[in-house]
């Protein structure tokens, strides 16, 4: 017998009383303004808003980020803003994006009640991109924020039919809420640990 | 496993010896707990979602067969190889023999209570691999030759000076330096090393998804991404406990997890892995170790349902005061006292004895796993066994006689409240008293609540 037969033999053996799979269709909590709720809890996770209207402002306002300033190299996919001293596209291994300093990326939607941007490796082939670099940028459409992460996996089902479809499921995708973080001293939070020291989402209203 | 024969009143009264250190340990675990109780207030229906997670994973353990078979499938479809460990050794083997395949010298592993649990990290050096755990707090303890203390901060014991100064030693910051800020930098620094040059990444499981055939690793540090990002290797080691049936599920878990550990919304990081990615491979490890035998016993299998958030070990009063290592196990705690006590009675007996059954840990579980019941279930399980001690077993028996035996009873109140006022301290707090090595008792009342009640009926008769 192999090891899997042996462990679901146990299992079948050992079963409990079957329970019922309860359904999801509450009536969650919703924000009067979630874009508001996104932003006030984002600040809270030590992340950064900004609020565009169009293409051109967005630009405007990533070029005077302090981080951006002081970068020597910035690796962007988001159209209308320029790579600096890399060319990701080119880029074939994930190790050549080690010297990255500032990311400016494509996210696809935000969850209001704890500020998660949900990210996948589509349109961003090396994924590595979203954690090594030092600071990352996101650009999401303003108006793509959901209340809850109930509403997310129900617009990642309906939408992309992500983990439901060979052809799409195939994919990598993280939901990201702030910078990366630790409490592993003496439970004092260090902004910083071992992904981006900052994270600036950036919420597009005429995308 | 990460198990000793010292039993946990021994092992606490080292660390209680120290009462400093034992109230820096209880003020900086209590933290968690404050920041927990905040975030679950801030959702409306917390209680709706710890009845869903619970419902849940009740259904998920009934028919755990079908849904692995179908989480195999999917991942399989998806490109990811599947592998079965029956226990411990099989899945050190599982994942040396992977890492030897490859001729892979470094690995990068981020947080996982299983592989601690099977041992991993002396297996895979016995074999001359470097094996580097880059969760901050687990980086630290395998810098000290430590094992975790807790299961969502793994240092939670150590000072800042003490990683100052091993710091110092083994990376070269400047001597005398605490400030966390400046001692994660170096940590930093020095790990992206360790993640550039790794051949293969390897993390834990927080939720597998049956209909899919993906998983879920949940961090703040960005390290288990950074691991399996680079390397183009991933191995992932789950319990066979870990899975649940849908994608929308993870909307429930996800809402409850890193507010019930840490008080955050959400973790900075939740990936999700749908098969490896391009050119890459990705093997999952499905590790039974005993879990299969827990789900046979309708006293404990409930606490399969845990999620690893560490609620109930920041709640509880007995850990805040007596440490994690005081355990002697991979997952200490009420969770862990219950899970290690059920599968091996003999070598951790002493465990379920180190609640006060105040019922904290019940009230913040997330999955209302019936925690301090099953402590009290588990003693009571120990006692048939016959591993009760047989100090406490004597005692139980001479309580048992008396309470049963209502006038035996009042003679033995009287007197106790009169022996207590009128006994010199030492005859009182002897050395077999161990219940008043660290407790005084309170003053002797003149009356028992028995005479003062017949005293009032006394009064009201005479009224009527």
């Amino acid at each position: 017998m192999t090891s899997k037969e042996i462990i679901l033999g146990s299992i079948r053996r050992n079963r409990p009383a079957p329970g019922e799979l309860p359904c999801l269709n509450e009536s969650w909590t919703k924000f009067v303004d979630p874009r508001k709720k996104f932003i006030e809890v984002l600040e809270s996770v030590g992340g950064k808003a900004i609020v565009a209207r169009d293409q051109n402002d967005l630009a405007k306002q990533i070029e005077s980020l302090p981080q951006i300033a002081d970068a020597q190299t910035v690796a962007s996919l988001v159209s209308g803003f320029g790579s600096r001293n890399i060319d990701v596209a080119a880029m074939d291994s994930p190790h050549g994006l080690s010297h990255v300093d500032v990311a400016i990326l494509p996210g696809e939607f935000g969850v209001a009640e704890n500020a998660a941007v949900w990210v996948t490796d589509r349109q961003v082939p090396l994924r590595v991109l979203y954690f090594l670099c030092q600071h990352l940028t996101l650009v999401i459409p303003a108006a793509s924020i959901v209340d809850h992460m109930h509403a997310a996996y129900d617009r990642l089902i309906a939408h992309d039919r992500f983990g439901h479809d060979t052809a799409t499921s195939r994919h990598f995708g993280v939901f990201i809420a702030g910078p990366s973080k630790t409490a592993d001293i003496e439970q004092s939070l260090v902004i910083g640990a071992h992904g981006p020291r900052s994270l600036t989402v950036c919420l597009v209203e005429q995308c | 496993m990460t198990t000793n024969t010292t039993d946990h009143p021994t092992a606490a009264a080292r660390f209680i010896a120290n009462s400093d250190r034992m109230h820096w340990h209880d003020k900086a675990i209590w933290a968690a707990r404050t920041r927990r109780d905040n975030a679950s207030r801030s959702v409306p229906e917390w209680e709706t979602l710890r009845e869903l997670a619970s419902r849940i994973k009740q259904h998920t353990m009934s028919r755990l067969d079908e849904y692995l078979e179908q989480f195999e499938a999917n991942a399989t479809r998806l490109g990811a190889q599947v592998h079965w460990a029956r226990d411990a050794a099989e899945h050190n083997a599982i994942v040396a023999g992977i890492l030897q395949q490859r001729g892979a010298k470094h690995v990068v592993k981020s947080k996982s209570m299983l592989t601690e649990e099977c041992g991993l990290n002396p297996h895979l050096e016995q074999l001359g691999i470097e094996i580097t755990d880059t969760d901050l707090g687990e980086w630290i303890v395998q810098l000290r030759h430590e094992h975790p203390s807790h299961i969502v901060t793994p240092a939670i014991h150590i000072m800042k000076e003490e990683v100052g100064q091993l710091f110092h030693e083994q990376l070269g910051t400047a001597a005398g330096a605490t400030d966390p800020q400046y001692l994660v930098e170096a940590a930093r620094k020095h790990l992206r090393e360790k993640f550039l040059a790794a051949e293969v990444g390897i993390t834990g499981v927080n939720f597998a998804v049956a209909e899919t055939g993906g998983f879920v690793v949940c961090t703040n540090e960005g390290n288990a991404d950074l691991g399996v990002s680079l390397p183009k290797v991933h191995i992932a080691c789950m319990g066979i406990e870990k899975l649940i049936p849908r994608l929308t599920d993870l909307g429930v878990f996800l809402r409850l997890l890193a507010r019930s550990a840490t008080g955050q919304p959400i973790t900075t990081y939740s990936s999700h892995f749908h098969g490896p990615r391009p050119g890459g491979e990705l093997h999952i490890v499905l590790v039974d170790n005993r879990r299969s035998e827990l789900l046979g016993s309708s006293d404990f299998q409930r606490t399969l349902k845990c999620i690893r958030c560490g609620a109930c070990f920041n709640t509880c009063p007995v850990y805040r005061r007596s440490g994690g290592h005081s355990y002697g196990v991979t997952v200490g705690g009420p969770i862990g006292s219950i899970i290690n006590a059920a599968r091996e009675p003999k070598l951790h007996k002493s465990l379920p004895f180190a609640s006060s059954l105040c019922g904290s840990c019940s009230d913040v579980c997330p999955v209302k796993i019936d925690l301090h019941q099953q402590l009290f279930v588990s003693r009571r399980h120990l006692a048939s066994l016959g591993l009760v001690p047989k100090g406490k077993r004597f005692g139980i028996t001479l309580a048992a006689a008396v309470f049963s035996r209502p006038r035996l009873y009042r003679l033995v109140g009287r007197l106790t409240r009169f022996g207590l006022r009128v006994l010199p301290r030492s005859l009182v707090y002897n050395r077999w008293n161990i219940w008043g090595r660290q407790r005084d008792l309170p003053p002797a009342p003149k009356y028992s609540f028995h005479e003062l009640n017949r005293q009032r009926q006394r009064k009201d008769d005479a009224y009527k």
